[in-house]
Parts: C-alpha cells; sequence; structure tokens
C-alpha cells in the first residue's frame, strides 16, 4: 500500500475500504447472534450482554477497534465518492448505469449514508446511554434499579414494544443495510485480490445470502419484541 | 427494414477550452447495413455540402481491433450492442425515428480536444510508465519459444492483451477509474515468466501515474467488464490488486 505524492494509492484505499468492511460485517454476525438470544431466552442474553458489556478485551480492544472501523468505513467512503464524482467534470447528457451495473454497486453511497443515519438512532437508543450507566455514572454492576436482575433484556424491550415508528424505522435502515452488502460482502474479495473462476461465483451466492439473511434476522428480533409484548 | 430517418443529439465543442453543448441533427435514408461511423460519414458529407463544420470524431482500422473509435451512445460505451466498438455497430440496432445521443468518452484524464475525439494519452502514459518488459537484445536474444508456459497462463495472459486501449472502460464507468485498462496491462505481463523481471515495480508505477492522471477509484461495480469490447475480465483487477500488493510488501 505504498504511498505516492497523493496520500495512499487507489488500490491501498479500497483495500483499506474492504477491510474494515469485513471486520463490519463480522461485527454484524456476532452483534445478530446476540441478539437471537433475546428471542430464546431473556437470562442468555442478560449474561452474555453483560459479558460483552464489561470484559475489557471487548471494551478496550475490540470496541476501540470496531469504533476506528466505522468511522475509517463511512469518512473514507464519503471522501472517496467525492473524489470519484471529480474524476468526471462534465456529466453524460444521457448515462445508462442499469445498462451494466446493478443498483446496488452503483448506489453504495446511498445506502451507505441510509445506514449511517440508522447509527445515530442507534446510538441514540443504546450505546450513549449504556457509555452514560458505565462510564459516567460508574455503575457497571448491569443491575436494574431497584430489581435483582440485569437491565439488558428489558431496556432491549422497552425500546420495541409499542413503538411502530422506532421498528418501522429499523426495518427500513436494514433493507438499506442489505442493499448495502448485496454488493459489499463480494466487493471486499475482490478489492483485495481475490478472484476465481472457481470459487468467486461460491463467494458471491454466499453473500447474497449473508446480505438478506443478517439484517432479516435483526428485523425478526425487532418484531418480535414489538408483537410479543 | 426500410431506410431510416433520425434524430441525433451530438456534442459539440470547437476546441480543447470552448465550452461545449449538444446540438441537435436529422439524417435521412439511413440504411440498417451501415456501420454507426457511416452513418456520421453520411451527416458529415451533409454538413459540409450546408458548409457547416463537420463532427470530429476518432476512428482508423473500422474492423474493431485499433481501439480508436470512441463515442457515447445513447447512455453506453460504443453503444448498445455488447463485445462491440463503435465501427462493428451497425444502424439495424436502431429504429426508424430514433433520437440518438451521440457523446465523446467523458473523464478528466480524456480531456476533450474537438466535438467527439479525446485526449486519450493518460493511458500511453500509464503503458510508458511500467507496461513493458526487458529483453536482452544483444543479438543473442533467446528465443521466446524455448521458454516453457503453461497453456492455461498462456490464455490468461492473450485475453488480457486482447486489450485495445479504447477507454470504454473509463467512458462507462461511474467512478471514471481505469483500473480494468490497467489490470489487463498488469496481467498480460504478470502471467508469463517473461514480465518476472520488472514484476515488483510494474502495477506500482502504472497504479502509481493512473493516479497521477486523474483516474477516479474502483469500486467493483463491474459495468467496464460488460461493456469492454473485448469482454475483459474484472479478474485482471483482482491480479492487478494482488500485484500490487506483493510489490508494496516486497
Amino acid at each position: 500500500m505504498s504511498s505516492n505524492k497523493q496520500g495512499l494509492s487507489s488500490i491501498g484505499r479500497k483495500v483499506i475500504m474492504a477491510l474494515t468492511g469485513f471486520f463490519l460485517m463480522f461485527f454484524l454476525l456476532q452483534h445478530l447472534s446476540i441478539n437471537m438470544m433475546s428471542v430464546f431466552s431473556s437470562d442468555m442474553f442478560n449474561e452474555v450482554s453483560h459479558f460483552m458489556g464489561t470484559n475489557p478485551v471487548v471494551q478496550y480492544a475490540l470496541q476501540p477497534v470496531l469504533i476506528f472501523s466505522v468511522i475509517f468505513h463511512f469518512v473514507w467512503g464519503m471522501y472517496l465518492e467525492y473524489q470519484n464524482s471529480q474524476a468526471r467534470e462534465v456529466k453524460y447528457a444521457m448515462y445508462k448505469g442499469s445498462a451494466n451495473a446493478s443498483w446496488m454497486s452503483r448506489n453504495m453511497i446511498i445506502s451507505g449514508l441510509a445506514v449511517l443515519a440508522f447509527l445515530a438512532l442507534h446510538f441514540y437508543d443504546f450505546w450513549i446511554p449504556e457509555i452514560n450507566v458505565k462510564y459516567i455514572q460508574g455503575d457497571m454492576s448491569g443491575m436494574l434499579p431497584g430489581a435483582d436482575h440485569y437491565r439488558y433484556h428489558e431496556e432491549l424491550v422497552h425500546k420495541f414494544a409499542g413503538q411502530p415508528i422506532r421498528v418501522a424505522l429499523y426495518v427500513l435502515s436494514f433493507v438499506m443495510l442489505s442493499l448495502h452488502l448485496l454488493h459489499g460482502f463480494q466487493s471486499s474479495f475482490q478489492s483485495v485480490g481475490y478472484n476465481s473462476t472457481k470459487y468467486t461465483p461460491v463467494i458471491k451466492k454466499l453473500g447474497n445470502a449473508f446480505a438478506i439473511a443478517v439484517p432479516a434476522g435483526f428485523v425478526v428480533v425487532a418484531l418480535v419484541h414489538f408483537f410479543s409484548h | 427494414m426500410d431506410n431510416m430517418n433520425l434524430t441525433l443529439k451530438i456534442w459539440r465543442q470547437k476546441g480543447a477550452n470552448d465550452k461545449g453543448k449538444m446540438v441537435d441533427y436529422n439524417v435521412a435514408d439511413i440504411s440498417e447495413h451501415m456501420s454507426f461511423l457511416e452513418m456520421m460519414d453520411v451527416l458529415n458529407e451533409q454538413l459540409v455540402n450546408t458548409g457547416e463544420e463537420p463532427v470530429a470524431f476518432d476512428h482508423d482500422c473500422r474492423e474493431g481491433i485499433c481501439g480508436s473509435c470512441s463515442m457515447f451512445i445513447n447512455g453506453e460505451a460504443h453503444g448498445p450492442v455488447k463485445g462491440t466498438t463503435t465501427c462493428q455497430l451497425h444502424m439495424r440496432s436502431f429504429n426508424d425515428g430514433d433520437t440518438i445521443y451521440i457523446e465523446p468518452f467523458r473523464a478528466k484524464a480524456f480531456p476533450v480536444l474537438k466535438d467527439l475525439v479525446v485526449d486519450r494519452s493518460s493511458f500511453d502514459r500509464i503503458q510508458h510508465s511500467g507496461g513493458f518488459i526487458s529483453v536482452n537484445t544483444s543479438g543473442n536474444t533467446q528465443d521466446a519459444n524455448a521458454t516453457p508456459i503453461p497453456k492455461h497462463d498462456a490464455d490468461l495472459a492473450m485475453d488480457a492483451a486482447a486489450c485495445i486501449g479504447c477507454g470504454a472502460c473509463v467512458a462507462t464507468c461511474k467512478n471514471s477509474s481505469a483500473m480494468l485498462f490497467v489490470g489487463a496491462k498488469v496481467s498480460q505481463y504478470a502471467l508469463l515468466p517473461q514480465g518476472k523481471v520488472e514484476a515488483k515495480d510494474r502495477a506500482q508505477n502504472m497504479v502509481a501515474q493512473m493516479d497521477a492522471e486523474g483516474f477516479g477509484n474502483c469500486t467493483n461495480t463491474g459495468a467496464c467488464e460488460v461493456e469492454c469490447p473485448k469482454g475483459i475480465s474484472l479478474s485482471n483487477i483482482a491480479r492487478m490488486n494482488r500485484e500490487f500488493l506483493s510489490g508494496s510488501m516486497g
């Protein structure tokens, strides 16, 4: 990834987009598996949430990497989009993008910005209150005030039960995430230089499955808590 | 099919510094057997006869192998037919009464010189920066056939070398990225033993030149592969990425 006078090369940039993308996809899978537990067992969800929320490796090693990846992926993606728009100063009077590339691949900035908007809501809902309780108020117990059990499952349910607008926003956001992943998953492999006649078709199928199943999983969790309370 | 009457919307620009605009023209009695460039010839004769400036456009072999003809036709590089250069596009792909948009290939790195003619010398400079091999020309040059090359590699190198450098990949890419061209030019050497001598620097230098020319970044939309008249595969971009990464780590 040697740099030139302009900074990181165009290939270096796409490799970094791919690597942060890989990490974020791995994070999604991890996040979904814990969310799924909330549907089947509130105790299990509470235990795992408390572990993730207080374990030093998760909090002080993985969380900073995650924050860095999120910020980097978004900021860099927007910068690349700006740079790419500068590479064609006069636009075509007629341009048929759909003739040769998917909507998803051409509009990563739209699906990406939608996911970024969702993250703002998600941070407001969960992450900021969590940081507030743990690191500002200093309550690392994870206990519900005035009760003898963990707070995590109740907080989760509280956000969705009787909240149709929030649930609708979540569903819409995960549709956008799905569109982003439909291109992003397979594109990451190409960016790091992996393309084979034997396995690239498999990666594309796997990517489509991931891009549909993972966001659908998050949607199911939100809907279950919306309808069951 | 009867002969066609067409409305053409063509980009006219007097020179590199002119602002340029789309201008409407009508052509009548166009045969479906004409190539697109022959249709343009008909228009130009018409313009010359009426004392107007003919439309400047690039063309040379008119056999689909030189890469000279460009043109962005109805929103697609080289027009609506896949795997085809503009000279090999025939008027039977259009219908009587059609309106056809004809624009130059657009990219900051392909500045318009006049009308539909763009300066693609940025491709030449990329090629000069690393698209070559070192061969001993002192008189005792080894016969190329003396070096065994696996058939599979030779085929892939040949596929990559089919690139005619027309620039359709850049023109069609929403980011004006040149990675398919550079990927093909890196690959045609990377796959052969003769290309190993400069392998470490080739991708590095060609990518640096590509970036310096002002081409955009690749976002893997795959539009280039679809529009390439020679069917150059995206796998060449992946190979360039590998060559680049291994070169930067070595």
